[in-house]
């Protein structure tokens, strides 16, 4: 039996527009490298430029504050290694004075994983705690401002639970207080108004496939003036931000995907905020001791993240999958390791609770029958775990 | 489209996950001779099993369970349940992972741990069901101090495991599955790995 198909999971990735694609197979023809001079060289770079403009507009840079790089991952690890640039000769002058990463422990991986790994150099690393939203607290952050310049990365919106913070304050802060601010926005990124002007950003990562463009393509913003130093060297290309040919139908697939989503994301924003009531409003009467995650209005209109106490994430995400549904869990069982969401656990809730998540992210493909179909699988789903379950439930309710 | 049968889990696997066999429904009216619950919820796996025990032939005649856990977990227990009855008590109790592992075709070497608190949720049972009948003669193994309460592995357990070789840590954690879930017990582990080491290797 071929079951219905219900894709949820565009946090992890999304497809490929059909606009996009289109783009992408025409592009294919075009083979030239981008830094040749003749004919075959120029109608790569011509499609590279255009793809530069179409970025940098959707965010409201100029086209030479865009570099492109291979991922959202490997944007923010640039932005990171600045600091730990042991030679100073690139053109990073003026890092000297920052000798010190603010960032939170919601943040994803590529972010957490580098700090860490700065920290190991004599650059202190300062984690901030959240609230229970996810929410930093902006008097922490001014707290370890006032010690000293630092660089601050700060995620825009989380990838788990959705949350979105006050970027622009945090960056009125980190300024005010003579630091550079660096935002991790893949997740906000065609799901939420992004303007670095308007936010007053220093640095910013992107991801291409977060926005129904192609897998293997990144960006990151770097305003102008803001010391850099590329992680990797060794060439001309991106003006001697990042050295290796450039990812042409990576790049060309990115352009038009964010150009297509400038159209479409906010009418998108407001059906995908009325699926999401409809949703949680459907599993709530359904399923009895039910939790939502992350900040209850300060969250991307796509994402719901939902704890379901004496029920296991990875068993939830197996019987959706087999429902056709397709779904994310932070519990520790499906992501290989022992232990459940380092952001679930960030923002204090019980470790059980964090056990039985999943994540549930719609996207321009998601349908009223979708919302539907889900309201009719998870309880049942739910209520067959539960009913093998040693965990007995409470059978309170909260919002 | 590829199949949406190719997941990581064997077909077996999955069959017991899909239509698990013997769940306990009736918890309250259900005559157990035997109970044994491990794990806990802090680590994500949670098992319950309890049996009947033909007293005359010392043969288990019914194994029902619950699990809190993930799909492995769930098969595992679902599996053993089946792969007990009718099997001695002495021949169940010598189960071990491994065995459960094999009957579900095999599982993924991040799951191993989820079916060692299968065969340990299955000995905590039989050891209910000999101390319940004056039998203590056979579990003095068990009167050992459980250091590890999310894997279940005694003191016993891990002084055995440094009279087999283990010096650091990790080797024991690879023995016994001692300490790889919450590592609440670390430090009790590394104090017993101390003592015994210095009992018995005298550094």
């Amino acid at each position: 039996m071929e079951a219905r198909k219900v894709y949820m999971d565009n946090n992890a990735t999304t497809p490929l527009h059909p606009q996009v694609k289109e783009e992408m197979i025409k592009a294919m023809e075009v083979f030239g490298n981008p830094s040749s001079m003749h004919q075959f060289g120029r109608a790569a770079r011509s499609m590279v430029i255009e793809a530069r403009q179409s970025v940098a507009s959707f965010i409201g840079s100029k086209p030479e504050e865009i570099v492109f790089t291979g991922s959202g991952s490997e944007s923010s690890n640039t932005v990171l290694s600045i600091l730990a640039c042991p030679a100073r000769l690139c053109d990073c002058s003026g890092l000297g004075k920052f000798s010190k990463i603010i960032t939170t422990t919601i943040e994803h991986p590529c972010v957490l994983e580098t700090a860490k790994c700065i920290s190991q150099r004599d650059i202190e690393v300062k984690f901030l705690s959240v609230d229970q939203y996810g929410k930093i607290r902006m008097e922490e952050l001014e707290e370890e401002l006032k010690k000293g310049p630092a660089l601050v990365s700060i995620m825009t919106a989380n990838n788990e639970i959705g949350t979105i913070q006050d970027i622009k304050q945090i960056a009125r802060l980190s300024h005010k207080y003579d630091s550079l601010f660096h935002t991790d926005a893949v997740q906000a990124v065609g799901k939420i108004p992004v303007d670095v002007n308007d936010l007053d950003i220093d640095l910013l990562s992107l991801s291409g496939h977060k926005v129904y463009g192609p897998k293997g393509i990144g960006a990151l913003y770097v305003k102008k003036g803001t010391p850099f130093c590329p992680l990797i060297r060794g060439g001309h290309q991106e003006s001697g931000r990042r050295a290796g040919t450039e990812n042409t139908l990576g790049i060309i697939g990115f352009g038009k995907a964010l150009q297509v989503r400038a159209n479409e994301m906010p009418a998108e924003h407001e059906r995908l905020l009325g699926y999401k009531k409809r949703l949680k409003d459907g599993l709530k009467n359904n399923i009895e001791d039910i939790h939502f995650n992350g900040h209850p209005q300060d969250c991307l209109a796509n994402t719901l993240n939902v704890s379901f106490p004496g029920a296991e994430g990875e068993s939830i995400l197996l019987y959706l999958d087999l429902a056709g549904i397709a779904v994310s869990t932070g519990s520790a069982c499906a992501s290989g390791s022992l232990d459940p969401s380092h952001v679930l656990l960030s923002t204090g809730i019980p470790i059980e609770y964090a056990h039985g998540s999943i994540r549930i992210s719609m996207g321009r493909d998601t349908t009223s029958e979708d919302i539907d179909y889900m309201i009719e699988v998870i309880p049942k789903v739910i209520q067959k775990i539960r009913k093998m379950s040693t965990v007995k439930i409470g059978g309170g309710k909260n919002e | 489209m590829s199949s949406q049968t190719d997941w990581v889990y064997s077909e077996k696997l999955k069959d017991h996950f899909v239509n698990p066999r013997n769940i306990l429904e009736d918890e309250e009216s259900y005559q157990d001779d035997g109970k044994g619950i491990v794990g806990n919820m802090k680590c994500g796996d949670q098992m319950l099993i309890v049996i009947k025990v033909d007293k005359e032939k010392g043969i288990i005649t019914d194994c029902k369970w619950k699990t809190y856990g993930c799909a492995s977990a769930i098969a595992s227990t679902s599996i053993l349940s089946e792969m007990v009855k009718g099997m001695t008590l002495e021949q169940a109790y010598k189960l071990s992972p491994k065995d459960i592992a094999k009957e579900l075709g095999g599982l993924p070497e991040n799951k191993v741990h989820c079916s060692v608190l299968g065969d340990k949720a299955l000995r905590a049972a039989i050891v209910d069901y000999y101390k319940r009948n004056g039998m203590q003669d056979k579990v003095k193994e068990e009167d050992a101090r459980v250091v590890c309460h999310c894997m279940n592995v005694t003191d016993e357990e891990i002084e055995e495991a440094v009279l087999e070789g283990a010096r650091s840590f990790l080797d024991i954690q690879e023995r016994t599955k001692a300490g790889t879930v919450c590592g609440e017990c670390k430090e009790d582990i590394l104090r017993l790995l101390d003592k015994y080491k210095k009992e018995h290797f005298g550094k």
